[in-house]
């Protein structure tokens, strides 16, 4: 057992794991996110789940605060488009993402490490394979420097 | 300074095998404020949530943080736990490490070290939580239902029958809805009229039942457990209250031959008239559109005939207001239209020649045709020229799952009413033969399948599998065209009537309805359940509940069991004194905002009320923002849309979501 650990543990440290934040809704993705675990299925370690209502609570500087903070990437996550549990917040979210997105892109964000997805809370399969796609996404975008925090 | 209490469960393996529990418990303790931590084998164990009670009032904790499964899992038992302790439960979080960490993860090292960030995150969290306390919202014990069909009818009588006040809007003259057109019902062939009309006198005479025919839901204000209903009640031109049901003025009236729209269209009505024989109330409506006095000012046979002296031109429509606590959405469908006249799109099956030649008719119309109390006296014979048809085409699916007309769902009821229709058929028609085309036949339900054998094996009804491709008129005959899938080969047979089994729609109006409840519908204006599996009778607004075909295609059985269903849900919301609410609710702070009102535009819920601030001497100094908590639910854009960051969500304040973005490690 402690030699298969070290041995992964040898594997996985050469390749840099990228640092990932998740905002998402309490009803479908973290639900989705809860399969997936049911499910047992595997996906890289790196993500950090903050859990928020719904994607309409997501407030634009919480991403910017995620990146500050040392994240490499950000991934915003909620109910698919007319199953929101609140009706029509993920509507919102996906306006401000919008708009977000082209703020992002005059500042010279890195797109790759800006992520949003529609996880159903029957998608467990999904988040995983979100959570695998962002991170490679992330990864060839490489470590996020570019905007370091301040310290405390 | 925070004194916070950290406890990492095992989950029994589950979380122990890929986390090193006690290892996580260790680095907590090095975290600011916290003065506990342990590892246990099973927190939500009774010793286990003993371990936490002791540990909030020996400690004197003032936050708790359980690692352990998901919060939808067993946040509910530990708040418990540690309200039990004392504590407001609102200071207590979970730290998912067992979905989101130990199942989905394999290596040791890494998944450790993801649990301790997660503990990290949510201590952060909690050290900023404020004591909550649950909000309290009076309860008006009285239910409203919308809809007099047999959902309608069986929640207003299982409310009732609790000892309930009940106000129950049907818009047609007559409660009774689609049920009492059937003939018979499917799979025990008992006569609808007679299960259905005693139960609709139950209701006309029921002490607690307050019922308005020919009426509709004007508006609805309030929110759970207050809401103020406006109810127009439309002129039915006779005095409810005087009219005695001797039914003279519908002989005498001379305009004659207009179109009975409770028989389909197959019979006709006079300008005043009763729907049907056992209308509950038994007291006739005068269809101004049509009735000579209204449109010529010269007649008024009714009224000189009326003993009662019960018909009133003079009437006007009237509004009502109630006060009630819940409501009940028992609207239920309709059948989709296949004739002319269609929206565009889904004009369809003109090929069908529905609407065009009066031997083909709608699976309704059938029920009328096969109905004792209906325009042939329940013999089967044909629109056209009244004989008695020998060969009966049934086609199945007309509409239903074919997206090129929008319904990619399944009708539910079609396939055992046509096997009914089927066996109907032979029983009155012996020598008749009666010929199905269906796609797939769908008999789940109790009793289902042996009907639909009953009809092949004992009434010979012939299934086709197939679909139609056209029906024509060949003199005398009817010229039903289509493949037999099965054989592989056309099949062409000379009918006498051709029966359609047309999707089952939402009610027209769903749509204004919906949005004056404030709640939601589907792709197909059916109404949306809360959760599709744990709570099909709750709509996506606290205190409004769905029963029956409103929310999806549902045969007597569905709807009645639906009905009860949230009748018992009603019953329920009314059993406590006041209602209690978890207060995560949006709060808004007076003293920086500015009156704006974006808030009141993103609110889905209408949440958000304005509130006058005054000085001393009663000038007007600003309007400000007020979130009716009882309304409120909690989503949190308003917050997230607040331009002067004046509206806070309890529970996931900008403080709290910071802390725990903050504690998001920087990689060193």
């Amino acid at each position: 057992m402690e030699t298969q650990e070290a041995m992964e543990v040898q594997t996985t440290q050469p390749e840099w794991t990228p640092a990932i934040v998740a905002f998402v809704c309490n009803w479908c993705t973290y639900a989705g996110a809860d399969l997936a675990g049911t499910s047992r299925l595997q996906y890289p370690a790196n993500v950090r789940i903050i859990r928020l209502p719904c994607t309409g609570r997501i407030d634009p500087l919480f991403i910017l605060k995620a990146f500050e903070r040392g994240a490499d990437g950000v991934l915003v996550s909620g109910c698919h488009p007319g199953d929101c549990h609140y009706t029509s917040g993920n509507f919102f979210a996906r306006r401000r993402w919008t708009v977000f997105k082209s703020l992002v892109d005059f500042f010279g964000l890195d797109e790759r490490r800006l992520h949003f997805s529609w996880v159903s809370a029957s998608e467990g399969k999904k988040w995983s394979e979100v959570i695998q796609d962002v991170t490679d996404s992330v990864r060839q975008a490489g470590p996020f420097e570019q905007y370091p925090g301040r310290e405390d | 300074m925070a004194k916070i209490g950290v406890f990492v469960c095992h989950c029994g393996e589950n979380i122990g095998r890929t986390v090193d529990c006690a290892e996580v418990a260790r680095r907590a303790m090095d975290l600011p404020g916290v003065i506990h931590a342990v590892d246990y084998k099973y927190m939500c164990s009774d010793p286990g949530q003993r371990w936490i009670i002791d540990a909030v009032r020996e400690k004197g904790l003032d936050g708790v943080v359980v690692a352990s499964c998901s919060p939808h899992m067993h946040e509910k038992t530990f708040r418990e736990a540690v309200a039990a302790a004392g504590l407001n439960p609102f200071l207590c979080e979970m730290a998912n490490i067992r979905e989101h960490c130990s199942w989905v993860h394999e290596n040791r090292m890494q998944a450790t070290d993801k649990a301790a960030d997660l503990v990290r995150i949510m201590v952060e969290k909690v050290k900023r939580n404020r004591p909550l306390q649950p909000i309290k919202v009076p309860v008006t014990k009285r239910a409203l239902v919308i809809g007099g069909g047999i959902a309608g009818i069986q929640t207003a009588l299982d409310i009732a029958n609790a000892g309930v006040e009940v106000v129950l809007v049907e818009k047609e003259p007559s409660i009774g809805g689609h049920m009492a057109q059937l003939s018979e019902t499917f799979p025990t062939l008992d006569c609808s009229q007679c299960i259905m009309t005693p139960r609709m006198v139950e209701v006309r005479q029921h002490p607690r039942i307050q019922l308005y025919t020919y009426s509709e839901v004007d508006s609805v204000d309030g929110y759970i457990g207050n809401f103020t209903v406006k109810i127009r009640k439309k002129a039915r031109s006779v005095d409810l209250d005087k009219c005695t049901g001797c039914g003279v003025c519908t002989t005498k009236c001379p305009v004659k031959g207009i179109p009975n729209q409770f028989d389909r269209g197959l019979g006709t009505r006079r300008a005043i008239y009763v729907p049907f024989p056992q209308a509950v109330p038994n007291v006739p409506v005068i269809d101004r559109e049509r009735c000579r006095y209204f449109q010529t000012g010269k007649c008024g046979v009714c009224a000189k005939v009326c003993q009662a002296d019960a018909v009133n031109y003079e009437q006007t429509d009237e509004m009502v207001e109630e006060s009630v606590g819940a409501i009940v959405v028992a609207t239920g469908f309709e059948l989709y239209d296949v004739g002319q006249g269609m929206e565009e799109g889904h004009r369809g099956y003109g090929e069908y020649g529905y609407g065009q030649d009066p031997d083909i008719i709608d699976g309704l119309q059938f029920e009328r045709l096969a109905s004792a109390s209906g325009p042939t006296s329940g013999e089967i014979r044909r629109p056209s020229d009244g004989k008695v048809p020998e060969r009966v085409v049934f086609i199945q699916c007309v509409g239903s799952r074919d997206e090129a007309k929008g319904i990619s769902y399944c009708s539910k009821i079609c396939c055992m009413y046509t096997a009914k229709h089927a066996i109907l058929f032979k029983h009155k028609v012996h020598h008749g033969q009666a010929y199905i085309f269906y796609m797939d036949v769908r008999a789940g339900g109790k009793g289902y399948e042996e009907f639909v054998r009953r009809a092949v094996e004992e009434d010979g009804a012939l299934y086709v599998r197939g679909r139609v491709s056209e029906v024509v008129r060949r003199k005398d005959k009817l010229l039903v065209r289509g493949a037999d899938t099965l054989m592989g080969r056309p099949v062409q047979i000379e009918a006498d009537m051709v029966v359609l089994a047309t999707a089952v729609k939402p009610q027209p109006g769903i749509e204004a309805l919906a949005q004056k409840l404030r709640t939601s519908y589907d792709d197909y204006h059916f109404f949306k359940e809360a959760h599709p599996k744990l709570r099909p009778v709750e709509s996506s607004s606290a205190g409004i509940f769905l029963a029956g075909a409103c929310q999806a295609p549902r045969d007597i059985p569905d709807s009645v069991a639906m009905a009860s269903a949230a009748a018992s849900k009603v019953l329920g919301l009314f059993g406590a004194k006041e209602l209690e609410r978890e207060p995560i609710v949006a709060r808004v702070n007076e003293v920086t905002c500015v009156g704006c009102f974006q808030c009141e535009k993103v609110c889905a819920y209408g949440a958000i009320e304005r509130k006058e601030i005054r000085d001393r001497k009663g000038q007007l100094i600003k309007v400000v923002a007020r979130v009716n908590e009882g309304v409120c639910q909690g989503c949190g854009t308003c917050q997230a849309t607040c331009p002067s960051k004046s509206v806070e969500l309890e529970g996931f304040t900008d403080e709290e979501i910071f802390a725990e973005i903050n504690a998001v490690p920087v990689p060193s």
